[in-house]
C-alpha cells in the first residue's frame, strides 16, 4: 500500500516566556487509502496532530518534522499559495461542531456551492446544481429545501452532513475530520460515519478520524493510533484494540462503563509518568 | 412496569410542556408519567429534542409545566418552589465550565447556600465546607481556589459538593460526565455511586448514554419527541430485550458502529 500521507517526527511547539509547551512529541505514522484512527484524552496532540498536517497550527506554534508529504509535496516547505490550493481541494477537513464552521449569515446550499464553484471554476449556475447534487448524496431528504436554510435553522446532523457535503465538493483524497460526529445523536453519528466509510470503499479517500471514543474507533476505522502527552504510546489494528499491551490503553479501556459487561466500580487510570517520556511507537 | 419497591420520593403525572405560543408554540413534553422509590437511580434517556433535560428542570422548578402534577416527598409541587426546596432536591448540571462562576472561589460557592438557609454560623460553616470538599475527594486546598485553577473533573466534584451541602435527598444529574474524559468520567461515576450507598440519595440522570446510565440506574425511561418511548429495567436492557423498535435502535447503535445496520437505520417522529 502506497501512502498518502507520511508523517515523519512531527513535534508541534509554542514558545512561550516561561517554558515551552510540546503539543505533539516526535509522532510517526503513515496514511493510506483507510480509515486510520487517531485516539487520545483532551491535551493528548490529537487535534493539533491534524491541524499540523494541513499547517492550520495557530501563533505562535512552530511545527518541525523529519518528513511531511502529501503525495509528494513537501507540506512544510510548500509555499502559502500552494498550501491554499491543498487545503479543502486535496486534503480536507471537518470540525466538531458544524455551528462554529459554517457562515451564520449565508444559506448552507451557497456554501456547498461556493465551494464547488471555487474548486471546479464552474459558473454560479453549474455550482447550485452540483450543490443540490452533493446534499442528496449525503443523504438529505428535501435538498431544495435545506438548500435554503441558514445554519441556525438546521440541525447538529443536517449540519455535519451540510460539511460533509462541501467537502465532497472539492472530492478531496485525504480527509481529516476531528470529533466529527462527537455533537451527533447516536443514530445520526451510525449516518454521518456510514457516508464516511463509503466515501474510503467507494472513492478510495484516505481517513484520518480522530476522536476521543474508543468504541466508536474500535469499530469504525481500520487502524488505530493511541496518543497520550503528545506522543503514540500503541499502535494496533482497530479490531485488535480490545487486546491493546499498553497500559494506558488498557486503563482507558477499562475505565468505560459497558452496557453489556456490567461491573460495580469502574477502574480509574494511574497515571504513570514513564508514559510521557515511552519511545513514540 | 412494576412499580418500584419502595415508597415514591418524587412522582410525575402526565406532564406537560409546552414552549412559546400560537403557531410558535413547541410541545416539548408530551403526558409523561414516572415514579422514582426513595434510594433508586433513575434514569431519563433520549436523543436531543427528545424532551429528557426539560423534564428534570420542570422538577427542578426551572420550567413551570403547562399540565400535569409533580410530588416531591410528598409534597405536591406548584409553579415554583419554596425555599426549603433546595435541602431536599439538588440539580447538577451539565458543564463544569459553565455552572461555575468564574469569580467566586470554591469556598464561595459551597458558603453561599449555607448563608441563604441559615447554616452560615461561624465554625459551623468553615466544619461543613471541609466536610464537603473530603466527601467529593478535594482535600482543604481546594477550598480558596477559582474555576479556572481547576480541571474538568475537579469542577464536576466542586459542583456535586455545593449540591450536597445542604444535605438533599435527591439529586437531579443532567449530563454530568458527558463533558469529561473517559478516565474523569470513571471517576465522577465511581464517587456519584460511592455517594448513593453512604447517603441513601435518589438519583434522576438524564443522559444520552446508554452506558453511563446503565451504569448507575436500576430503571430507565426512554423518550422521543416529548413522548414516553417505554420504561424498563436496567437488566432489561443489558439483555438486549427493550420492547419498543425505538430503543433496540438506541441500544444498537451505542453498541458502535456497524454499517448494515447504519443501513437499516429507522426514523421514528
Amino acid at each position: 500500500m502506497t501512502p498518502i500521507l507520511t508523517v515523519d517526527d512531527l513535534w508541534v511547539r509554542f514558545p512561550g516566556r516561561v517554558r515551552t509547551v510540546e503539543a505533539v512529541r516526535g509522532v510517526s505514522f503513515e496514511v493510506g487509502r483507510e480509515k486510520l484512527g487517531i485516539v487520545g484524552e483532551s491535551g493528548s496532540g490529537k487535534s493539533m496532530t491534524g491541524r499540523a498536517i494541513l499547517r492550520l497550527v495557530p501563533h505562535p506554534g512552530q511545527v518541525t518534522a523529519r518528513q511531511l508529504t502529501f503525495e509528494g509535496i513537501d507540506l512544510l516547505t510548500a509555499s502559502e499559495p500552494a498550501m491554499r490550493d491543498i487545503r479543502g481541494h486535496r486534503i480536507a477537513m471537518v470540525l466538531q461542531d458544524p455551528k462554529f464552521s459554517l457562515n451564520p449569515v449565508m444559506p448552507v446550499g451557497d456554501q456547498v456551492a461556493e465551494a464547488w464553484r471555487v474548486h471546479s471554476g464552474a459558473s454560479w449556475k453549474e455550482s447550485r446544481r452540483r450543490a443540490l447534487e452533493m446534499l442528496e448524496a449525503v443523504r438529505i431528504r428535501r435538498p431544495e429545501r435545506v438548500y435554503r436554510a441558514y445554519p441556525h435553522e438546521v440541525s447538529g446532523g443536517m449540519g455535519q452532513r451540510v460539511m460533509i457535503a462541501m467537502m465532497l465538493a472539492a472530492g478531496p483524497d485525504l480527509l481529516i475530520a476531528d470529533e466529527p460526529t462527537s455533537a451527533l445523536d447516536v443514530t445520526v453519528q451510525m449516518q454521518v460515519l456510514a457516508i464516511l466509510d463509503d466515501l474510503v470503499t467507494e472513492r478510495g479517500m484516505g481517513l484520518v478520524f480522530i476522536s476521543h471514543d474508543l468504541n466508536l474507533v474500535a469499530s469504525f476505522c481500520d487502524r488505530v493510533l493511541i496518543m497520550y502527552a503528545g506522543r503514540i504510546v500503541e499502535t494496533c489494528r482497530a479490531q485488535e484494540l480490545g487486546a491493546a499491551r499498553h497500559p494506558y490503553t488498557q486503563g482507558l479501556l477499562r475505565s468505560l462503563p459497558r452496557i453489556d459487561r456490567p461491573v460495580p466500580e469502574l477502574a480509574v487510570l494511574d497515571r504513570d509518568p514513564a508514559w510521557r517520556d515511552g519511545p513514540s511507537a | 412496569m412494576s412499580p418500584p419497591a419502595g415508597s415514591p420520593v418524587l412522582e410525575v403525572e402526565r406532564l406537560d410542556v409546552v414552549f412559546g405560543h400560537g403557531a410558535d408554540a413547541v410541545h416539548a413534553v408530551r403526558d409523561v408519567s414516572f415514579r422514582v422509590a426513595e434510594g433508586e437511580a433513575f434514569g431519563l434517556v433520549g436523543e436531543s429534542g427528545s424532551g429528557k433535560t426539560t423534564v428534570l428542570r420542570v422538577i427542578a422548578g426551572l420550567v413551570v409545566p403547562a399540565a400535569g402534577r409533580i410530588t416531591v416527598a410528598g409534597e405536591p409541587q406548584g409553579p415554583h418552589r419554596p425555599r426549603g426546596f433546595a435541602r431536599v432536591s439538588q440539580m447538577v448540571f451539565q458543564d463544569p465550565y459553565g455552572s461555575l462562576h468564574p469569580r467566586h472561589s470554591v469556598d464561595r460557592v459551597l458558603v453561599e447556600p449555607l448563608a441563604i438557609h441559615g447554616l452560615a454560623r461561624r465554625g459551623e460553616a468553615d466544619r461543613r465546607v471541609e466536610r464537603a470538599l473530603d466527601e467529593v475527594g478535594l482535600g482543604p486546598s481546594f477550598r480558596f481556589r477559582y474555576p479556572h485553577q481547576l480541571s474538568g473533573g475537579q469542577r464536576q466534584r466542586v459542583a456535586i459538593a455545593r449540591a450536597l451541602i445542604l444535605g438533599p435527598r435527591i439529586l437531579l444529574l443532567d449530563e454530568p460526565t458527558s463533558a469529561l474524559d473517559v478516565s474523569v468520567q470513571a471517576e465522577i461515576l465511581n464517587l456519584l455511586a460511592r455517594l448513593r450507598r453512604e447517603r441513601g440519595l435518589t438519583y434522576i440522570l438524564v443522559s444520552h448514554n446508554l452506558a453511563v446510565v446503565a451504569h448507575l440506574c436500576e430503571r430507565l425511561l426512554v423518550m422521543n419527541s416529548g413522548r414516553t418511548v417505554e420504561e424498563l429495567t436496567v437488566d432489561q436492557l443489558r439483555a438486549a430485550a427493550p420492547s419498543e423498535p425505538y430503543t433496540r435502535q438506541l441500544l444498537q447503535a451505542s453498541l458502535g458502529y456497524d454499517r448494515q445496520a447504519a443501513a437499516q437505520l429507522m426514523t421514528f417522529d
